[in-house]
């Protein structure tokens, strides 16, 4: 097989992976940011960043936990100059919990239940955004991606033991927030 | 105790999702939290999916705004330098007229001096060609003169 070859059928795996995985990451990235287009800036880097490296992508890890982790890293990178920043009058381009809380299928619910359904999301929103970044992330990968916990800690970098602990304050704070304004 | 209360107490000891699904006497509320979740789950998607899908037309504006923005800098940049090379170089030609006016000014005064001084030393030249004229060279009439000055007093 030659160079040419090689590099044909490694661009062609990476259109593959770049078109399986790039709805995940994406979402992950809207969940984590509530902004439409960070996430999709955040989306176009993190394929960038595995571009560059897909190379020494040794295959130890799925590939959606090898992007999941640079996900990861891009969004505390994001916060973190935003933190650093602060004397610069940055705009967030962050939709409100309610807007947040509209995309609700509609199923087979009555108006009322449709109402009371996108209320509750809206506490898990407001929750979510008082959670610290940790939290946020393994919660999110939790309930929305539904990744296992094993899967979680590989893509965070932490122990299970930990990704347990922040998943039980996480999940504490959803609770206390549902029951507080029920 | 409602079952908010006991999940809250026991809030620190639940590890998992599947403690949801844990058959225990709330059950009925752990059913309630995992829809709820489920529900966020459904709108965190159904709102991705649509986020994906939106028609995007930023590359297009975004350029056009590079192209104004650049455009405008450089119309700013080019009226920056240009009013203030015309200023330095009004100021430039002003200072040359001054320096001319003040040359040409000089000149005059230095000419004006030098015709007076030259006038003045002719005018002394003339007084002194005419006392040592009429000094060295007695006039024709003078005996004439002398006689008639004789005849007078007597």
């Amino acid at each position: 097989m030659n160079m040419a070859t090689a590099a044909e059928i490694a661009a062609h795996e990476f259109a593959c992976v770049v078109e399986r995985h790039r709805p995940q990451i994406f979402r992950f990235l809207l969940a984590s940011t509530r902004d439409v287009d960070l996430a999709e800036t955040l989306t176009q880097e993190c394929f960038l960043k595995a571009h560059r490296n897909w190379a020494s992508f040794r295959g130890e890890s799925s590939a959606m936990t090898w992007l999941m982790r640079i996900a990861i890293n891009l969004q505390k990178d994001h916060w973190r100059n935003r933190r650093m920043q602060f004397w610069r009058q940055t705009r967030t381009n962050s939709v409100d919990l309610d807007e947040a809380s509209e995309w609700l299928p509609s199923g087979e619910r009555s108006a009322e239940q449709k109402l009371l359904a996108q209320e509750q999301v809206k506490r898990v929103w407001q929750s979510v955004k008082g959670l610290s970044e940790r939290q946020r992330t393994v919660f999110l990968l939790r309930y929305v991606e539904e990744q296992e916990l094993s899967e979680i800690a590989r893509a965070t970098g932490l122990s299970e033991g930990t990704v347990k602990a922040h998943l039980s304050r996480a999940l504490g704070r959803v609770r206390a927030e549902l029951g507080g304004k029920r | 105790m409602s079952w908010m209360d006991r999940s809250r107490k026991g809030s620190n000891e639940m590890d998992d999702r599947a403690e949801l699904d844990r058959p225990v006497s709330g059950e009925d509320e752990d059913q309630e939290l995992a829809e709820v979740l489920d529900n966020f789950k459904s709108s965190v998607h159904a709102w991705s999916e649509a986020a994906l899908s939106r028609p995007r037309r930023v590359a297009k504006v975004v350029r056009r705004r590079s192209w104004q923005l650049a455009a405008g800098w450089a119309l700013g940049c080019a009226l920056v330098v240009g009013s203030v090379s015309g200023g330095v170089y009004e100021h430039h030609q002003r200072q040359e007229m001054a320096r001319l006016v003040a040359t040409a000014k000089a000149a005059e005064q230095k000419r004006l001096l030098a015709a007076e001084q030259a006038g003045q030393e002719e005018e002394d030249l003339l007084s002194k060609v005419d006392s040592d004229v009429s000094r060295e060279v007695p006039s024709a009439m003078e005996p004439l003169a002398q006689l008639m000055a004789e005849d007078e007093t007597k």
